[in-house]
């Protein structure tokens, strides 16, 4: 028997795309103007946020912070799924 | 009429109530001013003395009482004669639910006293009653919570069996309350039908996100302004406390289908409830501008100015644009003043 295996695909790179009319401020604020909720978020939320909003992907993002902070790829890894799971709670995530 | 003849209307207000549970009066006013000017005068008509917008004189030129509107159409257009000789009002905006329908009653007596309203048909304003909202709900596609209408304590045991536990259990007119036991759903019966008459009405309770749409109708199908405001702090009495201006399309389609619906003609509140799965519901019409309408004006849409103009047979472009994120915080305020200003208007009925 020949069991035939899909070649995978090149992955395409990760977009978690933020919703388009989300206000960020530098100082972490965060607005939603489609449901009038607000969050405080330190700077490194707000950067990321910012980023996500320029269309930067997952990889390009945490390349950059592992980069800029005293962090490991895993334990980065595990807090941006916690991030995503933030995101997608507080309804700031395009699908 | 040209922008100054504007600037020196005299218009009458009612909802001078402004406390916890605020009637639209001085938010009105204040809308008012910012768009006509400080040159218009605003006569007051009040209800009880302890109205505070009676003694805010930097708002209110001059008050006179007027009849309740359980006194009939007859001696409101007594008083407002009266008030009329004295005052030469151009224009009256009602702010009362209760006091509606006299209002529009008295429309073509007032409009040949020289006074002009802009407001919805008696047919317009039974639709969207508490009493009808289901059936209105259901014949144009709106999302109504399941009510069911109580006269009995009979009543309200059908309702209980049919809509479950939590209920909102309201007043004819104003007031509900949230009821998860038959004792809570019993007293407030009770509380409310006493207060307001019946029916007392039982609906299902949504959870979610509590949103407001102040809205201006032409009279033809459309709306000249649309301005939804999420409830950010909400009183014991459900009133928003504090709100923020938001954007979302699909509250500006509802007010729209509403508008179409009804051919609604003045100033609007739909009540909405969104749930977890964006539905959004109406709990609940008001046929008048909400307290929170200065909120229209400092986000770019006066509709209380707009309001007068259409009144006066302007025909204005719909507004189309507003400041997303502004927001309102109410706060209270110990006014102080001399008892003579009590005593005159307990006493003589005008101040």
């Amino acid at each position: 028997m020949t069991i035939f295996t899909k070649t995978p695909e090149p992955a395409d790179p990760v977009i978690m795309k933020i919703k388009k009319n989300i206000a960020t401020s530098e100082n972490g604020f965060i607005f939603n103007p489609a449901t009038g909720d607000s969050f405080s978020g330190n700077a490194i939320a707000s950067a990321i946020i910012l980023a996500m909003k320029n269309g930067d992907t997952e990889a390009q993002i945490k390349q950059s912070i592992l980069a800029q902070y005293e962090v490991t790829a895993e334990q980065l890894n595990r807090d941006w799924d916690d991030w995503i799971l933030q995101l997608k709670e507080a309804n700031l995530l395009e699908f | 009429m040209t922008a100054d003849q504007y600037s020196s209307l005299c218009i009458g207000v009612t909802g001078l109530n402004a406390n916890d549970n605020p009637g639209p009066g001085i938010a009105v006013i204040r809308a008012l001013k910012a768009g006509l000017g400080n040159g218009i005068r605003i006569v007051g008509l009040s209800y009880e003395s302890m109205e505070p917008g009676i003694y805010m004189h930097e708002l209110v030129d001059k008050t006179y009482q007027i009849p309740y509107p359980t006194a009939g159409t007859a001696a409101l257009v007594e008083r407002l004669e009266y008030i009329q000789e004295k005052e030469h009002l151009d224009l009256i905006i009602p702010n009362f639910d209760s006091e509606l329908y006299n209002f529009i009653r008295i429309g073509p007596q007032l409009q040949q006293m020289g006074i002009k309203t802009f407001l919805p048909s008696h047919g317009q304003l039974a639709l969207r009653d508490k009493i009808n909202l289901g059936d209105f709900g259901r014949k144009h596609g709106f999302n109504i919570p399941a009510d069911y209408k109580l006269y009995t304590i009979d009543d309200l045991k059908k309702a209980t069996d049919e809509l479950m536990f939590p209920l909102m259990i309201k007043g004819k007119f104003y007031e509900a309350y949230a009821a998860y036991t038959m004792d809570q759903a019993v007293k407030s019966f009770h509380q409310l039908g006493a207060a307001w008459g019946y029916p007392v009405i039982a609906q299902q309770l949504i959870r979610g996100t509590e949103i407001n749409i102040a809205a201006l109708g032409d009279g033809n199908g459309a709306n000249i302004s649309i301005i939804p405001m999420r409830k950010l702090y909400i009183t014991d009495k459900g009133k928003a406390w504090a709100g923020v201006t938001i954007e979302d399309p699909k509250l500006i389609a509802l007010a729209d289908n509403f508008a179409r619906a009804t051919n609604w003609r003045g100033g609007y509140e739909l009540e909405i409830m969104c749930d977890a799965d964006d539905n959004l519901f109406i709990l609940e019409i008001n046929p008048r501008f909400p307290a929170w309408i200065y909120l229209t004006a400092a986000a770019g849409q006066n509709q209380p100015e707009a309001l007068v103009k259409m009144a006066f047979g302007e025909t204005l472009t719909p507004f189309t644009e507003y400041q997303v994120g502004k927001l309102f915080i109410r706060y209270s305020w110990d006014h102080v003043v001399d008892i003579a200003d009590f005593q005159q208007i307990s006493a003589l009925g005008e101040l």
